[in-house]
């Protein structure tokens, strides 16, 4: 069995928001909240020398969405058994048994499940199952511009790209073993979360 | 069977965490229904004004546009890239349905700028427009027509038909430069006789990568164009990369290994002292100096230049300044460490090569002219022009291969005007002159503009500075006493119209797209199906057929032909020229057609580097010419006013102010624009779904927002003396304290009759009108401004 993950180049992401919009188009996102979100970390600071200044500052960006964990804390959170993770490793919302109460939303560290107020249960990214089903990648892969997300089997992405899925601002890996394989940025690496900050909390 | 159903669900969960419960197809709400559901996808693509040019999927059902996928036409890889659309292009579907699309003609019924319209019949449009053509025509002349400036849709076969119109009815007042890069268009000339760079994929070549203020990564954004190419190369050779911006950029942060933040404007204090460390630790290329340029120093000067006018003895304090540009002298200006600009002009003199470019920000300022020659006088003293990994100093260069035009008959109106002075062109057309007014082909207008077109442009209010001076001049009906705008959405300008005429989308109608900035993959778009047109949208070329079947020339502008004839005719003159090009059936069906460049990349000045006298420049001397001879010609009778600077040489020339815009009490911060995701300049500005996510802030450090007690997020209101807009503010780390930043093109949004103040948050309600000297340019980055929290 295949269990499918995404790379994410953190050295390539450019913060464009490309694979959240692409999202939103295909899946008709509307009022609800994106599948797919980016996160803006910065940080550093400024020292002023006479006229001049002095400045160490630093700044990337982490495309993070549903990361159909290998632990997914959503379904065991959820009281109606209608988030399961699937033989094939998806975690899946099943929206005949989801009641919408928001649990898995609370939960999940990574924010990826949100409330539908038009169809009245949650919704997730469920990796563009259908898609990959048919040989195709997740819509938000083939829509970055820059080529900073990759898709496929998680044990061959971490053979290529190593087994770093930790990096600021997301949260402590070992929580939900999530099927990311994550290429720092230059400055992403070695950061303590407490000196990068998000810095675009208003459009996640 | 209630009870059993409630058991059973307490049941599952407490069984919750077992993985083997498949969930079946009908529970699930989103990829399998949705995306497999389209009978049709019709091939378009996204066409406005961000230097690339992406393809579009349209997957239809019934008429219904469902979603959006980008190109599938070839697989991706190093070799090859697909043309892939950012968050715009994704998000069309918003803009092709919007709640706001224009779908009938309109009359003005308010005064100019209220916005208020009713509807009317086409007849009655077309009628009305075509009397007060006419009346303007036999009234003022031809000269009094003018086709403002606008990039709304960069299709090869559409708004050349509205030229084809004006030049076939007598003419009108012709217009020259843009608003993205005049500054730097008419100055890189003076040097080499034509503005030409490397392209992106040569980047590979170099040992250190220089960029001033070039933010490739976020405004050319087509994941087929210059931003995957220079990332790519970048990325292949581990190139390092030295970033010089007031803001700390997407380009900035993606790819640079120091970034060097710098007073706006003063690129060419930097530039000086660069030149004069590598003069005094003589690392100057003399021998390409030697050969290759006049006037760099005083044994090459032309014979008309004084004694001590050389670059050289400018910049060691000689010349009639007296002033040698140190580092320190430029640290107090630039805001950069001395000792940081030493290390950054050893860092150039010992890469060989070096490649130094700039983008167009630094330019964009009130004497940018002399800054892009400040800049590329650093590629020039360190012979790196005409080679590969080095560059001419200038902005990055594309691969073109197609051209195609609509026919056009010449203008019998030989009278130009530059793009950014047309609102004077209006408002004073006695001070339009060849100094003052930029004027060509005429001393003197004899008439202001009387009849305005506006196609797909949002320039007649929202891309032109000083939206309260034009706002003025357009309301004054004396002035300009006609303006027909014709576009989808109900724009800034588009409120400012006489009559309002609702447009089609690329999509919508037979269009034909080349790439624009793509490095060395060219390409050309065709579209053969298109998206239902509904209401009363009509094409461009259907409007004025029938506006010259009024005007009594229809089977001259028309030829008899359709939209579709016309564009078959057009890309048939093009196959002509290129016989390589696929039949217009061919391309019809694939809709795709690529070209690299068949030098793998391209070199500025190569032959000239490998021959200088067989291959000589263009210039006058057919040398690099670092002391233009004729830049005193060109100016001979110009007045320049205070702080205005036209120089022989590139000397640092910081930025001038109109009286009162540069009083730091009132206006202690710089401001400067940029090129923000979310739009192409204003194209895509009311899109909600990317308005929410990449947001329209003001970037303000966290330095400047505590003295102010402004924190992320606030409402603050930022005014100049031009003007004053409300915005979110972003205090962020990324942008030097003492200076803030706004992106270009939201849309204009204020009570005009009321307090004026922007709710939009446009920039140009904060800039000022005042054109650079030489190009007569657009300075809209040279500002003051003051921020304060609103309560």
């Amino acid at each position: 069995m295949t269990q499918y993950g995404f790379h994410i180049d953190t050295s390539r992401c450019t913060g464009c928001k490309t694979c959240e919009m692409a999202c939103r188009d295909a899946y008709e996102l509307g009022e609800a909240p994106s599948f797919r979100r980016v996160c803006e970390a910065s940080g550093g600071s400024w020292v002023p020398a006479g006229d001049a200044w002095w400045q160490n500052v630093f700044a990337y960006y982490v495309s993070i969405g549903c990361n159909h964990c290998d632990d997914p804390v959503c379904q065991r959170i959820c009281p109606s058994g209608a988030m399961r993770k699937q033989p094939d490793g998806f975690v899946i919302l099943d929206s005949k048994r989801c009641i919408g109460c928001g649990s898995c939303a609370f939960a999940c560290p990574y924010k990826a499940p949100s409330f539908s107020k038009k169809l009245n249960v949650m919704r997730k990214c469920d990796g563009c199952r259908a898609r990959v089903m048919n040989g195709k990648e997740p819509i938000c892969v083939e829509a970055c511009p820059m080529r900073a997300l990759e898709f496929g089997d998680i044990e061959e992405l971490r053979k290529q790209y190593g087994n770093a899925r930790d990096i600021a601002p997301l949260p402590d890996s070992s929580y939900t073993q999530p099927n990311i394989v994550i290429t720092a940025h230059r400055h992403g690496s070695g950061v303590e979360p407490s000196v990068s900050v998000l810095s675009n909390f208003k459009e996640i | 069977m209630k009870s059993s159903n409630c058991k059973e669900k307490r049941y599952k969960v407490f069984t919750s965490t077992r993985n083997d419960l498949v969930v079946q197809p009908d529970c699930l709400i989103d990829s399998e229904q949705r995306l497999n559901d389209c009978t049709k996808s019709i091939f378009g693509y996204c066409s406005v004004n961000c230097e690339g040019r992406c393809v579009l999927n349209f997957h239809v059902k019934n008429d219904k546009l469902l979603w959006v996928e980008s190109d599938q036409s070839i697989k991706d890889g190093d070799g090859e890239r697909q043309i892939r659309a950012c968050l715009r292009g994704r998000s069309i579907r918003e803009w092709i349905n919007h709640k706001d699309r224009l779908s009938y003609p309109m009359r003005r019924v308010g005064k100019r700028g209220e916005g208020r319209f009713e509807r009317v019949s086409w007849d009655e449009a077309l009628d009305a427009i075509a009397e007060n053509l006419k009346r303007i025509v036999d009234t003022y002349g031809n000269e009094a027509v003018y086709i403002n400036f606008s990039s709304g849709v960069m299709c090869s076969n559409v708004i050349g038909f509205l030229f084809r119109f004006m030049s076939m009815y007598g003419g009108y007042l012709d217009s020259y430069g843009d608003y993205s890069h005049s500054q730097i268009d008419a100055a890189i000339p003076y040097i080499y006789g034509c503005r030409d760079a490397n392209t992106p994929a040569d980047v590979e070549n170099t040992k250190l990568l220089v960029l001033f203020g070039d933010n490739t990564l976020e405004t050319k954004m087509c994941g087929g164009g210059s931003s995957i190419h220079l990332k790519d190369a970048i990325h292949k050779a581990g190139v390092r990369t030295v970033v010089i911006d007031p803001r700390y950029s997407e380009t900035a942060a993606n790819c640079a290994d120091q970034w060097i933040p710098i007073r706006p404007g003063t690129d060419g204090a930097l530039a000086a002292a660069l030149a004069y460390v590598m003069i005094q630790e003589n690392t100057i290329d003399q021998e390409f100096l030697d050969t290759y340029c006049i006037g760099f120093d005083e044994a090459h000067l032309p014979p008309s230049a004084p004694k001590g006018s050389s670059y050289k003895s400018y910049i060691l304090g000689d010349g009639s300044d007296k002033t040698p540009k140190t580092p320190q002298w430029a640290s107090a200006i630039t805001g950069i460490p001395a000792s940081e600009i030493i290390k950054l002009a050893r860092e150039i003199a010992s890469s060989k090569p070096c490649a130094i470019y700039q983008g167009k920000g630094p330019q964009r300022q009130a004497n940018g002219e002399q800054t892009a020659r400040a800049i590329a006088m650093l590629s020039i003293i360190t012979g790196n022009v005409g080679i590969s990994g080095g560059n001419s100093g200038s902005d990055f260069e594309t691969y073109r291969f197609f051209e195609a035009e609509v026919p056009m008959p010449d203008n019998p109106v030989q009278i130009a005007i530059p793009v950014f002075l047309w609102t004077d062109a209006i408002d004073n057309p006695a001070q339009m002159n060849s100094s003052k007014g930029g004027l060509r082909g005429a001393d003197q207008l004899n008439v202001g503009i009387k009849f305005l077109w506006n196609y797909a442009g949002n320039t007649i209010i929202n891309q032109h500075s000083n939206i309260n001076r034009t706002h003025d001049i357009l309301q004054d009906e004396s002035k300009c006493e006609f303006i027909v705008v014709i576009d989808t959405l109900m724009t800034a300008s588009a409120k400012y119209a006489d009559i309002l005429l609702p447009d089609l989308m690329p999509m919508e109608q037979p269009t034909i797209v080349a790439n624009d900035w793509a490095g060395d993959s060219g390409y050309v778009l065709m579209n053969s199906q298109y998206l239902a047109i509904q209401h009363e949208r009509r094409t461009l070329y259907w409007m004025l057929s029938r506006l010259s079947e009024r005007l009594g020339f229809s089977e001259e502008f028309t030829e008899g032909k359709s939209e579709e004839e016309w564009r078959q005719s057009i890309y048939e003159e093009s196959c002509m020229e290129d016989p390589d090009l696929p039949s217009y059936e061919e391309l019809l069906i694939k809709g795709i057609y690529r070209r690299k460049n068949p030098k793998g990349r391209h070199i500025a000045f190569e032959e000239f580097r490998k021959d200088p006298l067989g291959n000589p420049l263009s210039t006058p001397s057919g040398k690099i010419e670092v002391y233009s001879e004729k830049i005193l010609e060109d100016i001979k009778g110009y007045k320049l006013e205070e702080g205005e600077i036209i120089s022989a040489i590139p000397v640092y020339a910081p930025p001038y102010f109109e009286p009162g815009a540069a009083d730091k009490e009132r206006f202690p911060l710089q401001l400067i624009g940029f090129h923000h995701r979310s739009r192409a300049h204003s194209s895509y500005g009311s899109l909600d779904a990317i308005r929410q996510r990449a947001r329209h802030q003001v970037w303000i450090n966290p330095r400047d927002a505590k003295d102010r007690g402004i924190s992320d997020g606030d409402n603050v209101q930022v005014s100049t003396l031009y003007g004053r807009i409300q915005i979110e503010a972003k205090v962020t780390v990324r942008i030097m304290p003492g200076v803030i930043a706004i992106g270009e093109g939201a849309w204009h949004n204020a009570d005009m009759e009321g307090d004026r103040v922007d709710k939009g948050g446009c920039i140009n309600t904060l800039t000022s009108s005042h054109a650079s000297p030489l190009a007569k340019g657009n300075p809209q980055h040279s500002n003051f401004a003051q921020v304060t929290r609103v309560k």
